[in-house]
């Protein structure tokens, strides 16, 4: 088999689920337009070109706020300059920014799923991660100790705070047998509480003079470097350490002995107990490194894209990364890419909703829609096949 | 009624499970419908009872083309399946159980007119033979007799077919005569019965016509009076096969377990193994035979460390056995083959290397400082495929794509990989065909004269009788007598296995 074929044969459902999503949206943006219902009884080919018009326009406006619109790039191209260079790029660099966040987190639920932990805890992961890095910041920032180290110990206070609270549901299962997705939930409202106490009552970390619930500005402390040559695109180290951490995992998991512990114990857990693992060293090990992974996203978030730290800085992330990771088939290259087709929605959609008045529900309708045919390949292939072939693919012998 | 499948074929991605089979079967006759797993016996059934729609070919009931779009239709049609596993409720009693489905009714309200019902089955169990008391507990009858209601209940949807898929596998080899003569009575009534089953005693036995079928295909037709066990084990493997495990006598030495006084708690904590003591010497087979849920599932977990022990003594090679870990165990030079291979001998989804190397991969060669040396792996799979003659595409095949026979050589070469003293080996041919079945117990043979202890738990009486140079029966936990091989008939065997010590 040819390396096409078996791209495509990996790729096939989740891009298929996503155009018939796409397609399934239109449909529904025209027929719930009130304008063109009411002029569908009088005038029902006028009603179908305004609403087909208008979903026209709402994906183009999608489009534009996902990738960039062409007409700035050309504008950009002719003059050269940079400011125009910049607005053209701003719109996929920033669907690139807002997939940073979910490719951590849906990394990070990745490996507990793929050891059989159904870890809902990647908020609380990614939140915990987000005030060890916050503290980190304002504890070493502001040349305490040079810039890079000072990086480098956010990045750890991360992994620490995002393993620490992945960690007691990851024991309580081991040891007592209590069920990680209720316990992983109740830490999520834990983290985000406790994210408000710190923000609302510790000086050294509120925003003076103290009036809202939000911390200081990290960026004062801690300036994560951008990677791109114009200094206004705010893509900063952020998606670089989340591609290596995706090699990382993907390493780990596939050439480690501990990660072939883990996938066999996910597959498994019967025979990973016959074979002589540990149950519980798995439980407990994949919830580490999970909270970690979804922690270090956390920190690098809050100090670099956000640059401060308040209550709701997981935002939707948790169930977001939650669908990345089982549409990327918990893959460490499914999730990046998944996740990056995530950005790209979201942030095409935030353009959609200013332009066209269409609400930002539509696009998690959408969203709902890409998983719901991922998660029914068969339903999502059988689109695919001609119908008239079906007969005749009969004796074959 | 005469049922006639003519030119069946059903096509699956990849696999033709049915290739142009006609089979046939009259009014009050047996068929018998042999084949190995995997021959296409149980899509043909699946077709015949509505559940799948074949590709081409008829289905013809008394000369007349039926079509089955779902198995209601089957149903109506008057034909009745009993299924290898049995589709009851545990807290209904038997009249509940039979007219599940088709209650008789009272009243405007249409309540459940029990009385009816009950008259019913009582009626029905009389007039064939099968002896049920309506009012008993599903979950208080020994199988033998679920598998009556199973069949009860297929009667009282008025079905003039009868088929069964290996109804015997759970059975004693007594409770087996008796669904023979069942049948026997069934059939002298009217009723035409399909008896689908890998074992060839049983055919020769009960059937009036046996088909044979192979790869999907039907390999041949004959009677019982024509019939022998090689011929008909030919007919499914497609040649000679060797029934008997041809071995020599054993070079008996030294106790590599002893077993003194094991009590061992099931998961519902009541006691599953009682106060077994035995012991299994270098060089000879003890093979533990009894009915199925008898205590030896539990046995085995205690002697391999997935379970852990009650109390009693336990001693390999001379020293305790490291009870609950299963890791240490198997260090010390304990190969187990798994009873149920699915669940415990092997991960889905992986692939055939990996599952090589399931319980060694933490050491070397395998593993480096925590890495996994993917050339070691191959070349120890790649030899490991090649001595035990694994049919797989790749090592690096999923090993959920093979059949079962490869898949159980996959596991049985893992565990001879090991330095082996004692091999314990539960079920190890289930559900294989006679072609692996033939090369496992020619490798476990060999371990035994290589001067290891072999335990093998069976509920298979052919292959305790073929492998056991001593033979060990359990019954409700207890071990109710040891005999050695000479010693050990079929009948002698089939009665400890019912309880019955004398």
């Amino acid at each position: 088999m040819s390396t096409l074929k078996q791209f495509w044969l990996k790729v096939r459902v989740p891009a298929l689920s996503i155009s018939v999503a796409l397609l399934i949206g239109a449909l529904f943006l025209v027929f719930t337009d009130i304008e063109v219902l009411g002029m569908l009884l009088s005038d029902p080919l006028g009603a179908l070109a305004l609403g087909f018009g208008r979903a026209a326009s709402s994906y183009s406006a999608l489009f534009r706020g996902a990738f960039g619109d062409p007409a700035n790039f050309s504008k950009a191209l002719a003059s050269g300059d940079v400011q125009l260079w910049a607005r053209a790029l701003r719109p996929i660099v920033e669907s690139v920014v807002a997939s940073v966040p979910l490719i951590f987190v849906g990394l990070g639920v990745s490996i507990a799923f793929r050891t059989g932990i159904f870890n809902i805890g990647g908020a609380g992961q990614f939140t915990m991660g987000a005030v060890g890095g916050a503290i980190a910041a304002l504890v070493f920032g502001a040349g305490v100790v040079p810039a890079p180290i000072a990086i480098l110990l956010v990045m750890i206070f991360g992994l620490l705070g995002g393993a620490l609270w992945a960690f007691l549901p990851g024991l309580l299962k081991a040891r007592v047998g209590a069920s990680e997705v209720i316990t992983t939930i109740m830490l999520n409202f834990i983290a985000s509480q406790l994210v408000f106490f710190l923000v609302s009552n510790v000086e050294f970390i509120q925003k003076p003079p103290r009036i809202q619930p939000v911390s200081k500005e990290l960026s004062q402390f801690v300036d994560l470097p951008g990677i791109l040559p114009i200094a206004s695109l705010r893509l900063d180290i952020g998606i670089i350490v989340a591609l290596l951490t995706a090699v990382a995992v993907s390493w780990f998991l596939f050439r480690s002995t501990r990660g072939f512990e883990l996938r066999a114990a996910g597959l498994n857990i019967a025979a990973a107990k016959y074979a002589g693992m540990g149950a519980s060293t798995s439980i407990i090990t994949a919830m580490l490194i999970s909270g970690a992974i979804s922690g270090l996203g956390g920190a690098l978030v809050a100090v670099g894209t956000v640059k401060q730290l308040s209550p709701g800085i997981a935002g939707s992330v948790g169930f977001t990364a939650i669908a990345i990771a089982l549409v990327g088939g918990t893959r460490p290259s499914g999730v990046v890419a998944t996740a990056l087709v995530f950005g790209l929605l979201q942030h095409g959609g935030s353009l959609m909703q200013v332009e066209t008045s269409i609400p930002i529900e539509m696009l998690l309708f959408i969203q709902a829609l890409v998983i719901a045919f991922i998660a029914a390949p068969e339903l999502t292939l059988g689109i695919l096949k001609n119908p008239f072939r079906r007969r005749q693919a009969k004796v074959t012998k | 009624m005469r049922l006639e499948l003519q030119q069946i074929t059903k096509q699956f991605p990849g696999v033709l499970a049915n290739d142009r089979i006609s089979i046939s079967v009259d009014k009050g006759q047996v068929l018998g419908l042999l084949g190995e797993n995997g021959a296409g016996k149980t899509t043909l059934m699946n077709i015949l009872s509505g559940l799948y729609r074949p590709d081409s070919g008829k289905i013809l009931i008394d000369g007349k083309e039926r079509i089955f779009r779902d198995p209601a239709q089957a149903i109506d049609a008057g034909i009745g399946m009993v299924h290898q596993h049995f589709m009851l409720v545990p807290v209904f009693d038997v009249t509940e159980s039979v007219v599940l489905g088709n209650e008789p009714t009272k009243g405007p309200l249409g309540s459940f007119d029990r009385a009816t019902a009950r008259a019913q089955v009582a009626e029905l169990s009389k007039k064939h033979g099968l002896h049920v008391d309506p009012d008993a507990k599903i979950e208080s009858l020994p199988v033998g007799v679920r598998q009556r209601v199973e069949i009860l209940k297929a009667l009282y949807r008025k079905s003039d077919i009868l088929v069964l898929d290996e109804p015997s596998a759970v059975l004693t080899p007594q409770e087996t005569e008796e669904l023979f003569d069942i049948i026997r009575g069934l059939a002298k009534g009217g009723t035409s019965v399909i008896f689908i089953t890998h074992k060839l005693n049983e055919v020769i036995a009960v059937a009036d016509k046996i088909t044979v079928l192979r790869r999907g295909a039907v390999a041949g037709e004959t009677t019982p009076a024509k019939a022998t066990a090689s011929i008909l084990a030919e007919m499914m493997v497609g040649r000679e096969v060797q029934l008997t495990v041809s071995r020599s006598k054993s070079h008996v030495a030294e106790a590599v377990l002893e077993v003194k006084g094991l009590n061992v708690l099931n998961d519902a904590g009541a006691l599953a193994v009682n106060d077994a003591s035995f012991e299994v010497r270098s060089g000879e087979i003890l093979a533990v035979a009894g009915v199925q849920g008898n205590g030896q599932t539990e046995l085995v977990e205690a002697l391999t460390g997935l379970r852990l022990i009650d109390s009693g003594s336990v001693i390999l090679e001379k020293k305790p056995l490291p009870a609950g870990s299963p890791r240490e165990i198997a260090t010390a030079g304990v190969a187990h083959i798994p009873e149920d291979r699915n669940r415990d001998g092997m991960v889905k989804g992986m692939t055939v290397a990996e599952n090589y190397i399931l319980n060694t991969y933490h050491l070397p060669p395998y593993s480096k400082r925590g890495v996994l040396d993917r050339k070691a792996i191959a070349a120890a799979t790649e030899k490991a495929v090649k001595d035990f003659d694994v049919r797989t595409p790749s090592i690096h095949t999923d090993i959920a794509s093979l059949s079962g026979g490869n898949q159980q050589k996959v596991i049985v070469a893992r565990e001879f990989s090991r330095n082996v003293r004692l091999v314990i080996a539960a079920q190890p041919t289930r559900g294989l065909d006679v072609g692996s079945i033939e090369y496992i117990h020619k490798r476990i043979v060999e371990q035994r004269d290589a001067g290891a202890a072999v335990l093998i738990v069976s509920t298979e009486l052919d292959e305790v009788l073929a492998l056991g140079d001593r033979v060990a029966v359990m019954y409700e936990g207890r071990i109710v007598g040891i005999l050695d091989a000479k010693d050990a008939t079929r009948e002698r065997v089939g009665l400890l296995m019912g309880g019955i010590t004398k």
